[in-house]
């Protein structure tokens, strides 16, 4: 008999910071949000894809998606929704705002709490910090087992999940009980398309701020369905301390921020020998590039 | 993220046509549906949205892997063993991706799992998967054979099939036999019944079918035994389950290589019929056909589009004599024609298209309540408009793109002629259009009885009705001018010999197509300022390309024929 599994993907809009222009940056070097696209994490896709998967193969599962964000991030349940997922709830209130990776986790751990799903997958890391941190966060927040790199979620073995992860110089299979926490690589495959129908089903799916603001779909009945509805979720709603969420939960700061610009230098060439190999070595070491 | 919808605004601009409103409501009986399916529009606006967001979709698959496989999809081909053919990984890719996005059976009715799409965002799909490769257009487009069953086939028939396609189940029209290619009423293939099986049999060859080793197959055949023309042959589905069916060879071609061309031999291989016997050539395969040749049209403008692109960033790209040579008159020129056809043959594939789909629709409006008396007449006026332009848009929207791949590989000079840009293949692929779905001299033979009857001067005058800007009045005169040239081109015809007639039927026909065309991208720059330059363009060449037409018409004397005739007693000189 399959398991019926509740499967919860994290996953977060980002700025598409893979196709920078030129103001791409503010004068203060952090990332000009306004600027970029919003786009869907690209490794959160992946791990999408994972659940998905996992749902085809355990029918009767769910799939919901947790975002984190403002109103607009309510686009990442709708093409969660387009690509197969059940759902998904947008965490989302001024007080989660200025959030680090602690903060973050901890909000979403509190989120989860309350979703009490069997397996939480998460794409590595999200192009806009590339930390990787949030997952395994997650995962210690809410004491559960995790399994990052993930590239693969085979399936079960006697109640056991397996989980194949890249290595940088291999692939490793664990095994783990459930509840997990897994981070998704991008080698993983990519997610499957938008589906046409799934897609005129949910393109109505709003949330109650976007019905109030009525920007979205404006030639629609003002109130939507209630099986269209999005849920936002603020601090009220998951419980927790206050003083753990948004810029008062984050201890990370920002010491200086320095513009970098890629440059080739002169090359030199060098013979297989081991002298030459040897010397430059050390030269690598001396100069901290290395070691 | 490349996207082949999002990054050509002249694809939504169709969706904005005042006829739309019209198709949808038709197409959607009133919203009818949107109590039983949740994924059904409740208005005009909702479903024009649900377009523009799907198209979004195939947009994003054809940008990102359908043409990212091309090349190497174009290299590798399908594979033929033990009579069964296997797409290149990359086609199966394609093929799998599309099924995903639920993008097969996009005109079929809900019910039958379909998106009940009207023509117009059907057509825009397929002309999008062909600029990212034109050869898995083919199989892509031959879920138009679903339409047929819908249209045609017996309920039982419909349920047994339809709601496949949206499965991912691909199709396969086999009408070509050795001996029955433009003649498709030489067709030997021979159906017999069985009346204890229930069922009909098979027996024969069919040669040059596209994607034959399909899970449905539809099969032109002879069921009237001691007959020889189109009335004995009838129309049959053939499940590739029910076996019988063996793929003998594939072709090894010059373009569309990722796309299976196969020679097939039945033998006894069970089929159900899909309508009344004896109507297989005269009335469905004539019907299927008709899409079919949409379908084409839209490839090549699909292929054009593409071709365009490549010359255009070439030319930018390309430094000679110190400056791209783009700036050479002589390229210049090449790009703005080749962008004015493009944009031309564009105009008349939507225009075809939303005559097909308001005919069609007021066809199945008809199945479920009597259309009044002015539905009728208008039902009947556009199916004539749909029959008209078809076979002018499957002849000018091909030939165009031959043109149009030929200069934009012209423009990459040597490099062109590498395989190590895509306007080879381009070039190549583009080639096809002309010949099947009906050769552009077999075009032509459809084309030329709207000359003769005076249909498309009729629709000249209506365009002429519509009223323009101010400062488009002069390119206006022009287009009366042209229509009245046109008029006296077709009188010197008459009281002609029918072989005289069809030794011209050629430059009458494209004369129409011009002028016809001109229309509409003038029409076309009356709401979007973007094809003024090609409307300027396109009317002016058109005028110069129907008076070379007309001169040749008028000087002509009977006694040139002979010059023409004598090739005929030519023979290849024996070595
Ligand atoms: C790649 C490919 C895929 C194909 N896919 C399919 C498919 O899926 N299903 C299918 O059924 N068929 C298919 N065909 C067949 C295609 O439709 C025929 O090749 C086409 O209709 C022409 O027939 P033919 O090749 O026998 O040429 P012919 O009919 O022998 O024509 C040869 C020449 O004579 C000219 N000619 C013939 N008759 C006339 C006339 N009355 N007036 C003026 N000129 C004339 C033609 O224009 C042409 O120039 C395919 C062909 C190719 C090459």
């Amino acid at each position: 008999m399959t398991k019926k599994l509740k499967i919860v993907v994290l996953a977060k809009q980002v700025p598409d910071t893979r196709n920078v222009g030129k103001n791409a940056m503010k004068e203060d070097g952090t990332v000009n949000r306004a600027a970029l696209p919003a786009i869907f994490n690209p490794e959160d896709m992946n791990a999408l894809e994972q659940a998905l998967r996992l749902k085809d193969s355990h029918p009767g599962s769910v799939v919901l998606l947790l975002t984190m964000g403002p109103a607009r991030a309510a686009e990442i349940i709708r093409e969660g929704y387009y690509r197969g997922a059940d759902g998904g709830v947008l965490l989302t209130d001024r007080k989660f705002a200025g959030a680090d990776t602690l903060a973050t986790s901890y909000a979403l751990a509190m989120a989860l709490k309350k979703m009490q799903p069997d397996i939480i997958i998460a794409g590595r890391q999200a192009i806009d910090g590339d930390t990787a941190q949030v997952g395994p966060q997650v995962a210690e927040k809410l004491s559960l087992p995790q399994v990052t790199y993930a590239e693969d979620i085979v399936g079960f073995e006697k109640n056991r999940l397996v989980v194949k992860r890249r290595l940088e110089r291999g692939v490793e299979s664990v095994r783990t009980p459930l509840p997990v926490v897994i981070t998704v690589h991008a080698t993983a495959p990519e997610c499957r398309p938008r589906n046409a129908k799934q897609l005129m089903r949910f393109k109505h799916a709003r949330t109650l701020t976007e019905e109030q603001d009525n920007e979205h779909n404006s030639y629609l009945p003002l109130v939507s369905p209630e099986s269209l509805r999005i849920p936002e979720w603020s601090v009220a709603d998951v419980g927790g301390e206050e003083s753990h969420y948004g810029l008062s939960g984050s201890p990370t700061k920002v010491k200086k921020i320095e513009n970098i610009v890629f440059q080739a230098k002169e090359s030199k060439r060098l013979t297989s020998s081991f002298e030459e190999i040897d010397m430059l070595m050390s030269e690598l070491i001396s100069s901290h590039t290395i070691g | 993220m490349a996207n082949f919808y999002k990054d050509n605004r002249d694809l939504k601009f169709q969706f904005n046509h005042p006829l739309m409103s019209k198709i949808v409501r038709l197409k959607e009986q009133d919203f009818k549906d949107s109590g039983n399916f949740d994924y059904a529009p409740c208005n005009f606006e909702d479903t024009v949205d649900s377009y523009d967001k799907v198209m979004e979709i195939l947009g994003e698959i054809c940008g990102e892997t359908i043409a990212s496989n091309a090349e190497e999809v174009d290299k590798h081909g399908p594979h033929h063993e033990n009579g069964r053919v296997t797409y290149a990984p990359g086609t199966q890719k394609n093929q799998d991706t599309l099924t995903q996005a639920g993008l097969y059976g996009m005109s079929l009715p809900r019910e039958f799992g379909g998106l009940n799409f009207s023509m117009v965002p059907y057509v825009m799909a397929a002309e999008i998967v062909a600029r990212a490769d034109a050869g898995f257009a083919n199989i892509w487009g031959l879920q138009d054979c679903a339409e047929t069953i819908h249209e045609f086939g017996s309920d039982e028939i419909k349920q047994e099939f339809l709601p496949r396609i949206n499965l991912g189940e691909t199709c396969s029209m086999d009408l070509t036999e050795p001996d029955a290619g433009s003649d498709l009423q030489a067709v030997m293939l021979r159906a017999s019944y069985n009346e204890t099986a229930g069922m009909w049999y098979l027996n024969g060859v069919k040669r040059f079918i596209t994607n034959g080793d399909a899970q449905i197959k539809l099969v032109l055949a002879r069921s009237e035994e001691n007959t020889t023309d189109g009335r004995g042959l009838s129309y049959f589905v053939h499940d590739q389950a029910w076996g019988g069916v063996t793929v003998r060879r594939i072709e090894n071609k010059l373009g569309i290589k990722g796309s299976p061309t196969c020679e097939l031999v039945f033998n006894n291989a069970p089929a159900k019929i899909v309508g009344e016997r004896r109507m297989g050539l005269i009335k469905y395969v004539m019907s299927l056909m008709n899409g079919a040749r949409l379908g084409v049209g839209a490839q090549s403008v699909g292929i054009s589009e593409a071709a365009y692109r490549e010359a255009l960033k070439y030319a930018h790209e390309r430094a000679q004599f110190g400056k791209p040579i783009i700036q050479f008159p002589a390229v210049y020129e090449m790009l703005a024609v080749i962008k004015a056809k493009l944009q031309a043959s564009r105009a008349l594939l939507y225009e075809t298209t939303r005559f097909v789909d308001l005919y069609k629709a007021y066809g199945f409006v008809g199945e479920s309540r009597k259309l009044t008396p002015e539905e009728r007449t208008e039902s009947k006026l556009y199916q004539k408009q749909a029959d008209m332009l078809t076979p002018m848009l499957k002849l000018m929207a091909s030939e165009y793109s031959n043109q149009n791949a030929y200069d934009s590989l012209q423009i990459h000079g040597g490099s062109g002629f590498m395989k190590d840009y895509p306007i080879e293949r381009l070039f190549r692929d583009a080639r096809i259009t002309t010949i099947y779905e009906g050769t552009s001299q077999l075009q032509v033979v459809a084309a030329q009885r709207y000359v003769t009857n005076g249909g498309y001067l009729a629709l000249m005058r209506e365009y002429e009705k519509i009223p323009l800007k101010a400062e488009h009045e002069l390119l206006k005169k022009i287009l009366i001018e042209m229509t009245l040239q046109y008029e006296k081109s077709v009188e010197l015809l008459a009281g002609k010999d029918n072989d005289y007639i069809d030794f011209h039927a050629r430059r009458l026909v494209e004369m129409a197509s011009h002028i016809i065309m001109s229309y509409l991208l003038i029409i076309d720059s009356q709401t979007d300022d973007s094809f003024e330059n090609s409307a300027q363009i396109f009317i002016n060449k058109s005028r110069a390309w129907n008076n070379e037409r007309y001169t040749y018409l008028k000087d002509f004397s009977p006694f040139q024929l002979s010059s023409f005739l004598a090739v005929k007693e030519e023979r290849v000189p024996e070595a």
